[in-house]
């Protein structure tokens, strides 16, 4: 069940967060074809979706004389159906390795059973200290180079198993 | 418009960027200053022209000279030799591929690669994509003008007549797309461009709107003005943010200059264009399902008929078409159905967008014309398989392509000979293996991907992908039966028969192709506990039960 009122709020996060959402409805406009942008927008200002966030999304996009009608419901299931938004707070780098056939073909095989043991983290998991969430990711578009992996919004092509530990280590 | 002596075209595709493109391009910007030419010669950054063996790549125009891959060092000697003596520095220019084959007597311009046909990437890396002024000098915008001075009529009569048929996989007729939609009564109609192009292994749409993104706009328009829509999305994946970036730029000139908005070259037609974001579906690239996105909510495909022809975006009769289709139009408005059929195979006119990929050893996006045979692109575009291996298998159009065994290397690339030899062209993503992998290893990597983006909508897609799997890595280990293999392809046949969308459908394609061409591969999991290729890890012998 999708609660949104249990979700405790810590008190400078609270605002930034009403801040983030009320220039993303501003800026793409409270109509039924803005939903997904403006909390893809939220997404990136804020690193995911919190409940709150929903809750205040909502708000301000019900508007039943504009005949724009939204529930928390079908905003939260635009959040939890689509890879790029995220309901749960991720690590503060998110690595992000494409498991598609081409990647997979040219040395992706090896490079996630290498990215697996260098993190030591399994597809979904965050490690203990929120440093990295290791998620997997269908195509990137970037084939001709691959295998690829995005660490954020880096993207390394042509990686080898070797370059892990210094790629990882630019991110703290 | 600024005219200048000579242009110099610096590469900026991600991987460009990582072998150094921006560093290259800010010296070239302080040596041009420096040599006092800023004035003569304009600097630009192009997207991504195929050239993977080359990065980053320089291109100097008018002489369409390649320089690459160019480093910093390079830059000066570059400037110096080239663009102030006015020779070409030889010792840079990078590599050229050999002509040869069925196909030669193909043109090769200069800087092009030899061999292709460039219909819709034409323009890709040889103008500024963020200058609308370039596009217009590049024919641009003309056959719009020439298109709103035709009968709507002649415009879907022309496209049916140069057999244009659709690039996103399904090779649809495109001209008797747009009578169906021209052909309903309503006041409001839509043009969606699908670019959500998410099938892995694809990205020539993302070549086509980060390099020539005005090229869609002016097929929109004209495919607003033939099927009487005044309003038109561009949905664009999540992940394509340069794309979008240069999509919102191009149609912010196009306003300006009066291309698109109100009375469109003075004449009574109005339309305009969005670009809508994607969040990250593959099932968004089915059509019901991206309009479902459109229109905020989960990408679930609608149950079909009736058709987004008549009832589409927010239910008004929608025209939908591939980024690559799109790019074709304007071409053959211009220049008639008959030299469109000059191009590819009686059934099948026109170019394909290939991207080659796996173990060859060029990677890259071509063009060439229809009905071209896999062993002709691997052995000329791909430039041979890697270190000489056997090839083995291709997959085609991504992951609802076919696996293509090398019994079928000769047989021509095009909708109706492939349909023929019962297996897909798909989206043009063409995936190479040489005999180091492993076909189940494939299909379990496919089977992953699916039940990944499979919606849950529907239960033969939502159940199916996970059954199978499962079966399938149990087989890889070591721990399948010999029935597994029969109820694998009645899962796939159920997949196929009873989903509600193409992802469903397809999604049996890989285990019914793997079944049909390596069977005795996979039985040797089984029987023997081994795996051929030697890439499957076994469970041992003692530990199974």
């Amino acid at each position: 069940m999708f609660k949104v009122a249990e979700v405790p709020s810590q008190a400078g996060q609270t605002k930034d967060l009403t801040r983030i959402v009320e220039a993303a409805v501003e800026k793409h406009g409270a109509h039924a074809d803005a939903f997904i942008p403006i909390l893809l927008e939220i997404n990136r200002d804020y690193g995911y979706i919190p409940a709150e966030a929903i809750r205040l999304a909502r708000k301000l996009l019900h508007q039943p004389e504009e005949h724009v009608l939204v529930s928390e419901g079908q905003l939260y299931g635009l959040a939890s159906f689509y890879h790029m938004l995220h309901t749960e707070k991720t690590g503060r780098h998110v690595v992000q390795f494409c498991e598609s056939a081409p990647c997979h073909v040219q040395g992706g095989r090896e490079l996630w059973k290498a990215i697996r043991q260098t993190l030591r983290l399994e597809a979904g998991e965050t490690d203990p200290e929120g440093r990295f969430t290791l998620k997997t990711v269908s195509c990137l578009g970037v084939c001709g180079v691959g295998p690829v992996m995005l660490v954020d919004d880096d993207l390394y092509a042509n990686v080898t198993p070797e370059q892990l530990t210094e790629i990882f280590g630019k991110y703290e | 418009m600024k005219f200048s002596r000579s242009m110099v075209l610096v590469s900026n595709d991600p991987d460009s960027v990582r072998l150094g493109a921006q560093e290259v391009y800010r010296r070239f910007g302080e040596k041009l200053l420096e040599l006092g030419l800023s004035e003569e010669v304009t600097l630009a950054q192009i997207t991504d022209i195929g050239r993977h063996d080359a990065l980053p790549l320089v291109i100097v125009y008018p002489e369409a000279t390649a320089y690459g891959p160019v480093t910093v060092k390079d830059v000066d000697r570059i400037v110096e030799e080239h663009l102030y003596k006015g020779r070409i520095a030889e010792e840079l220019l990078a590599p050229v591929k050999e002509l040869s084959g069925r196909i030669g007597w193909l043109k090769a311009r200069k800087g092009a690669s030899p061999m292709e046909k460039k219909i819709v990437t034409r323009r890709v890396g040889r103008i500024d994509p963020e200058n609308i002024e370039d596009y217009i000098a590049e024919d641009g915008y003309q056959a719009l003008a020439k298109a709103l001075h035709m009968e709507r009529a002649e415009i879907h009569a022309l496209l049916e007549k140069s057999g244009l048929q659709g690039r996103g996989g399904a090779g649809f007729p495109t001209g008797m797309k747009w009578r169906f939609v021209a052909s309903t009564k309503s006041p409001k109609k839509y043009v969606v461009c699908n670019a959500d192009e998410s099938e892995p292994g694809t990205f020539k749409d993302r070549i086509i709107l980060e390099g020539d993104p005005h090229s869609i706009l002016e097929a929109m328009a004209i495919a607003a003005y033939c099927v009487g829509a005044d309003e038109g999305y561009i949905y664009v994946r999540g992940e394509y943010q340069l794309a979008q970036r240069r999509l919102e730029r191009a149609i912010v000139q196009a306003r300006e200059w009066g291309l698109l908005g109100k009375n469109i070259l003075d004449t009574n037609f109005c339309f305009d264009v969005h670009v809508h974001s994607g969040a990250g579906a593959y099932v968004c690239g089915e059509e019901t399902a991206l309009l479902e996105s459109i229109e905020g909510k989960r990408g679930e495909p609608r149950a079909r008929p009736p058709y987004p022809t008549t009832h589409g975006l927010w239910g008004k009769p929608t025209l939908i078409n591939n980024v690559e289709t799109l790019a074709n139009v304007p071409p053959i408005v211009l220049n008639g159905a008959e030299w469109y059929r000059s191009f590819g195979t009686p059934s099948s006119p026109g170019t394909k967008c290939y991207t080659i990929l796996g173990n060859v050893n060029f990677r890259g996006l071509i063009e060439v014309p229809m009905g071209i045979t896999l062993r002709e692109i691997i052995n000329i575009y791909g430039q041979g398989m890697k270190n000489g291996a056997p090839f083995k298998m291709a997959q085609t159009g991504g992951s609802s392509g076919s696996i293509i065994p090398a019994s079928l290397q000769d047989t021509p690339m095009d909708f109706e000979s492939f349909r023929r030899a019962g297996v897909s062209l798909g989206s043009g993503a063409l995936l190479i293996c040489d005999e180091s992998n492993c076909v189940l290893d494939l299909a379990i990597t496919l089977m992953k991907f699916f039940q990944f983006e499979s919606c849950g909508k529907c239960t033969p897609c939502r159940v199916g992908t996970e059954r199978a799997l499962r079966m399938l890595t149990a087989i890889s280990r070591g721990e399948g039966k010999l029935e597994d293999l029969d109820t694998l392809a009645a899962i796939a046949q159920e997949m196929e028969y009873a989903s509600n969308c193409g992802l469903g459908q397809t999604a049996g394609v890989p285990i019914r192709d793997t079944l049909k061409y390596f069977r005795a591969e996979i039985e040797a999991h089984i029987r023997l506990g081994v795996c051929p290729a030697g890439v499957c890890e076994m469970t041992p012998a003692v530990e199974r039960v």
